[in-house]
């Protein structure tokens, strides 16, 4: 996965070997430099640096950050949102209500006041909500993306330098794993898991259902990266820079963390990347089955589950949610696709 | 050959025995009390006893395992030799905690609509999906490639909970063009069937597509700058012959994979579909069983969907050998 800048491998021409007399230029260079790219400055490039630049030139990448991050920060300011607005996630605002609990006025009680409306039923404010429920998913999914990647990632390099035993061992688990119905069991097995610590009368506080999310998640996700991370091992370990490593002298640690993770990050990232918008639908299609975060933290999957009920007469409580998902996924989407591209330069898209 | 798939046929029987002995010793072992759950709130502990023992559940976690793996095979009897005791025929997967009903005729009433569901949205999927994956390829940079490219980037991104919602708004609430969806068996009425299932298969066709579109444009567009396929169009093969007889053949294979997996994993519940839509599949009976942590359909649906995970995987490496000559070799 080494990429260098194609001028800067290039030896150049008219250089001396130190004895005096000029070297020819090889013929079997990689590329031939004109003699005009010699002129120019010289500018070494990590790969890093490279994909770096390509990722700048790209102008969906631009939109997209800039949009994850504006709705990044929204999320991170939330209770500063609620002082400005002078109201909390969870008010309701009963008395905007009419008699069938449908928000008042049009568009789902759109105003001035409560800009993207009232949820219908108990009359919470929805920009709140949205606002609130933002921060849940990013957590989560954030959350998640990174401990499925560290599980990934050391599982990967273990089997990968393993060999032996343990490699079939870890690759017979890999399987297995795949093999199971991840989001049926996710779904099945956090109740279950809840009712072990939690007897049916005990209030669950949030922040268990939130962790025992990440938890499966990571559980069940590092599958991909741990077996990208094996493959790319594999090819790794036979090169010439490790054996060199281990004729210094270095030990199976330097080797690993040192030598042969630094050579495939890039894979890693843009994993790491893809999992986030993967994670925000996840979470969400459990909250929407009831089984997400809990009452009262907000949550984006909740809010369209609950807006099942008044899908006919207030379309408007379903769009926002949907929408907020719908943008955020497209924006990691779309940013981890030209993530790849960039630290990719073979790739066509 | 033989030895193929004798090896694969055992890999997937193993793989199935681990995913039950976790699932079982999870679901059974991890709650506070089974019985307590499915007693209900107000209940002294000798009904809690009853309970337990005509389920069986006094015994050691390792023999309720044993008895229910037999019970699956060849049958069992609950509670032998008390006032509780009842005969459970194979394949016998236990009672319904809520209303003692057998596992076995709740899977009954539930599979059929989920496999509808699935069929009918795959077909769908495939159909689009890939036709309009492999033009856009052969298309390349034209505004058609560019439009698909489009649909299908939007179309990845969306939820099916949004996508569905935002279809029965606008297809049966704002313009009542179609009734709410509905379940007939297919044996019954046909046109009811494929009638009341049509919004779940565009809402799962049209999203699907969108991935599978990607999918198969990319593969496409790899392979036909592969050499053989310059090769065969400088031998001077007609365009139309490359493209169907020697790039499709390669492009298509990674789809099988993909389309296989996907199918055998929605087979084991598309409970967002479901939820959405009110169809009582197996998504949505288990998503009812979880909240009533009603554990005998929660086991057997989580390993029913195992089973179709791992029975799609066995086909999908067939398949492979059929499509791809190379495999046979290893």
């Amino acid at each position: 996965m080494r990429k260098t800048d194609s001028a800067s491998d290039v030896p150049a021409a008219g250089a001396t070997d130190g004895l005096g007399g000029t070297v020819a230029l090889e013929v079997n260079s990689p590329v031939d430099a004109p003699i005009e790219a010699q002129k120019k400055e010289f500018v070494g490039r990590s790969p890093g640096q490279l994909a770096w630049l390509r990722l700048k030139r790209d102008r969906t990448a631009a939109i997209s950050a800039i949009t994850l991050v504006i709705l990044g920060v929204i999320a991170l300011l939330a209770p500063v949102i609620g002082k400005l607005r002078g109201m909390s996630a969870t008010q309701p605002f009963t008395d905007k209500l009419n008699d069938y609990a449908m928000p008042l006025g049009y568009a789902g009680g759109m105003n001035s006041t409560h800009w993207l409306g009232l949820e219908p039923g108990n009359g919470r404010d929805i920009l709140m909500q949205l606002v609130y429920g933002m921060r849940t998913s990013l957590l989560i999914a954030f959350a998640s993306a990174i401990v499925a990647s560290t599980i990934g990632v050391l599982i990967g390099v273990l089997a990968g330098y393993a060999r032996g035993w343990l490699d079939s061992a870890i690759n017979w688990v890999i399987d297995l794993t795949l093999a199971f119905p991840f989001l049926i069991f996710a779904l099945a097995v956090i109740p279950i898991v809840e009712d072990r610590f939690f007897g049916a009368r005990d209030a669950i506080p949030a922040s268990f259902r939130v962790g025992l999310i990440i938890a499966t998640f990571g559980m069940f996700s590092w599958t991909y990266t741990a077996r990208l991370v094996r493959g790319q091992v594999i090819a790794l370990r036979e090169r010439e820079f490790v054996e060199a490593a281990r004729a210094a002298g270095a030990g199976t640690q330097h080797i690993l963390f040192r030598q042969l993770l630094p050579n495939i990050w890039a894979p890693i990232l843009v994993t790491l990347s893809l999992n986030v918008p993967a994670f925000i639908t996840t979470e969400a299609a459990l909250a929407f089955v009831n089984i997400g975060v809990i009452e009262p933290t907000p949550d984006l999957g909740r809010m369209i589950f609950n807006s099942i009920a008044f899908v006919a007469s207030d379309p408007w409580y379903t769009l926002w949610p949907g929408m907020t998902i719908f943008i955020l996924v497209l924006a990691f989407n779309l940013l981890g696709d030209s993530l790849r591209d960039a630290l990719d330069p073979k790739s066509t898209r | 050959m033989v030895r193929f798939i004798t090896r694969r046929v055992l890999v997937g029987v193993a793989t199935i025995i681990a995913i039950s002995i976790i699932v079982f010793g999870l679901f059974f072992a991890v709650p506070s009390s089974p019985a307590k759950v499915m007693c209900g709130k107000n209940c002294d502990p000798a009904s809690i006893a009853a309970v337990e023992t005509r389920l069986g559940l006094r015994e050691p976690i390792v023999e309720q395992y044993t008895s229910f793996m037999k019970g699956v095979f060849v049958g069992r009897t609950y509670a032998p030799g008390t006032a509780f005791e009842r005969q459970c025929d194979a394949p016998c997967l236990g009672y319904s905690f809520r209303n003692d009903e057998p596992v076995t005729a709740i899977l009954k009433r539930t599979v059929p609509v989920t496999i509808s569901i699935v069929v009918g949205a795959a077909i769908l999927w495939l159909l689009i999906g890939v036709s309009l994956g492999m033009i856009s390829a052969l298309r390349r940079g034209t505004l058609f490639d560019k439009i698909a490219i489009g649909i299908s980037l939007t179309g990845a991104s969306m939820q099916v909970f949004f996508f569905g919602l935002i279809l029965l708004y606008g297809l049966v609430y704002a313009t009542g063009w179609l009734d709410f969806p509905s379940y007939t068996p297919f044996t019954e009425n046909p046109l009811k069937w494929a009638q009341g299932l049509i919004l779940p298969w565009v809402t799962l066709g049209f999203l699907n597509s969108a991935i599978y579109a990607r999918l198969s444009r990319a593969q496409m567009l790899e392979t036909l700058s592969e050499d053989y396929v310059r090769t065969a169009r400088a031998k001077g093969l007609p365009l139309g012959r490359v493209y169907t007889k020697h790039a499709l053949r390669a492009a298509i294979t990674p789809i099988v994979t993909i389309a296989g997996l996907d199918i055998g994993a929605s087979l084991g519940g598309t409970f967002i579909t479901e939820t959405i839509f009110g169809l009582r599949g197996l998504g949505k009976e288990t998503v009812e069983a979880v909240n009533f942590l009603n554990l005998p359909i929660v086991v057997a649906t989580v390993l029913l969907a195992a089973v179709f995970i791992v029975v799609a995987n066995l086909i999908v490496d067939l398949l492979y050998a059929v499509i791809d000559p190379r495999v046979r070799l290893s």
